[in-house]
């Protein structure tokens, strides 16, 4: 019963707006306490850090769409899972931004070393194009250009990116030894994937 | 011990020697009128770089006062633009209190800082326990200004008040056959919520080869900012490196070994091929991680500016340069 209203409150009109504006509220948040000044003596380390933080969040979030709508059977959900993924996509490019403006003040050939030089961040590079490729598939026509199970099998590639994200982070946090966040960020990618996997197993006819 | 040493370990002077509020806020006009004549053009360009030097010592009137007199020791008083007092006591690595940069500053205040004595032993002719108080009349307290450059990449610029370790180093008589000096810090589980992580071995040690700990800039520290250290700051003694990565400056020390073998230190015994034993500034020699090339400046370097350029040997290099010659400083990072 208390699902069947959450189902129909996702399907209200104003439902993608409101969780459009949610997403858009760490962002928000951000930009006010960089413009107030707020982030401490480092801001740009604060930002580079918490936009990767944000997009680890909205990385497991959409992950969690689908396991969340069969479990609970709140099929309303998946109306939210393009919008969650290109918020994904937009704290990654974000984040990716930071990176290139406040540490290699956006001179290309540096930032090209940098990436070959250094495995930490090829492969934080390496999933931030993955997530490009994901990003400009993610339209309705896009799907039709290539066809259901090719774009299904395209886009499985998101549990790649959550690898690569998640060894990105392990390996930026090494220096510290300060695994614990890691963890519970590998932890949830890792449940979800292994749904997915026990669930599939589960419907694949005898 | 004079009777104006108040039982903290710091001396309070008595009312009657304190400067009052006036004359002391007009010591500025004061400089700047003997600057500007009277005092003759030789005498003139002396007292407006004294000016600067009362600005660098404007006191954030958080602690008890530590004066210190200006250092003469070459490269020992930079000119760049202070570091925020508040930005230097807020964002720290002191990773006793944890490991994000805003938990010293709030975890710390509990430490007890008094009563606090260094243990001095090892290969020496004296090995004592010095309390607080005897290792801060030891020597004249100096105001020095250093660069400060953490592994991290960033960097600040602190008015540190203290002595050179070599004025206490002499006093201990080294044997022939001390080679190494090793600095061990405080390692309280109860007063230190992150004693006992697994991120570091405990207590936290550092080390120097003898001629790095007998170099003048290598500074035993009591204050900065013309004040004590806080707490966050390894209060209420610690060593300062200024050529060397932050982390080599171990904080609220207990003890001084001297020592005949390289003695092993906190980040080497944690990750040796990220943290070598000299750990020199050195913008050649990249951490595997991420560039040493370049630094933020804290506070001063805007959001939208680039880093700025790192220096050899934090720009020291020509006070401790010798100290490394036909060294290959890519092996021994």
């Amino acid at each position: 019963m208390k699902l069947r209203s959450f189902n129909a409150l996702l399907l209200h009109r104003f439902a993608k707006t409101v969780v459009f504006g949610l997403a858009l509220l760490p962002f928000c948040w951000l930009l006010l306490a960089m413009l107030t000044n707020q982030l401490g003596a480092n801001p740009a380390e604060f930002l580079l850090r918490a936009l990767g933080d944000w997009t680890l969040r909205f990385l497991c979030l959409v992950l969690a769409v689908t396991p969340m709508r069969v479990i609970t059977g709140t099929s309303a959900l998946a109306r939210f899972r393009r919008m969650l993924g290109l918020f994904v996509y937009f704290y990654a490019v974000l984040h990716m931004l930071s990176y290139s403006w406040f540490d290699m003040g956006f001179e290309l050939d540096d930032i090209a070393k940098d990436i070959a030089k250094r495995p930490f961040i090829l492969i934080g590079f390496s999933g931030f194009v993955l997530l490009t490729a994901l990003a400009l598939t993610s339209f309705n026509r896009a799907i039709k250009t290539l066809g259901a199970k090719r774009w299904q099998r395209l886009h499985r590639l998101v549990y790649l990116a959550a690898g690569l994200a998640i060894l990105h982070f392990f390996w930026m946090r090494a220096g510290k030894n300060n695994f614990a966040e890691v963890y519970v960020y590998a932890a949830i990618l890792g449940s979800l994937l292994l749904w997915r996997w026990w669930y599939r197993v589960k419907r694949r006819p005898a | 011990m004079p009777n104006n040493f108040s039982r903290d370990g710091f001396y309070h002077p008595i009312p009657s020697e304190i400067t009052s509020r006036r004359v002391y806020e007009g010591r500025r006009d004061l400089i700047k009128l003997m600057a500007a004549g009277a005092a003759g053009a030789a005498l003139a360009s002396w007292s407006s770089r004294d000016a600067l030097a009362q600005v660098a010592g404007t006191r954030p009137g958080k602690l008890t006062a530590l004066p210190g007199v200006r250092s003469g020791q070459a490269g020992a008083v930079t000119m760049e633009k202070l570091t925020d007092y508040k930005d230097a006591s807020s964002y720290n690595n002191f990773y006793e209190f944890g490991t994000d940069k805003a938990d010293p500053a709030s975890s710390a205040q509990g430490l007890p800082t008094s009563p606090w004595s260094v243990e001095v032993e090892g290969l020496i002719r004296k090995p004592a326990r010095y309390t607080l108080e005897d290792m801060l009349k030891l020597s004249v307290q100096e105001e020095r200004i250093y660069r400060l450059r953490c592994v991290e990449g960033w960097s600040m610029v602190i008015p540190w008040i203290g002595y050179s370790l070599s004025e206490l180093i002499k006093r201990v008589e080294p044997l022939g056959s001390a080679k190494f000096v090793e600095f061990v810090t405080l390692a309280d589980p109860k007063t230190m919520p992150f004693v006992g992580s697994r991120v570091l071995d405990w207590p936290y040690a550092e080390g120097l080869r003898m001629d790095e700990a007998m170099h003048p800039l290598t500074l035993l520290t009591f204050g900065m900012y013309g004040e004590v250290l806080p707490k966050q700051n390894g209060a209420p003694v610690r060593l300062v490196v200024p050529w060397k990565y932050g982390f080599k400056s171990a904080k609220s020390l207990v003890k001084i070994r001297f020592t005949e073998k390289q003695p092993g230190t906190a980040w080497n015994k944690a990750a040796s091929n990220e943290y070598g034993f000299y750990s020199n500034v050195n913008p050649n020699v990249d951490h595997p991680r991420w560039s040493q090339a370049s630094e933020r400046r804290i506070g001063e370097d805007g959001l939208l500016s680039r880093k700025r350029k790192t220096l050899m040997f934090n720009g020291y290099e020509a006070q401790v340069g010798q100290l490394y010659t036909g060294m290959d400083l890519k092996k021994n990072y």
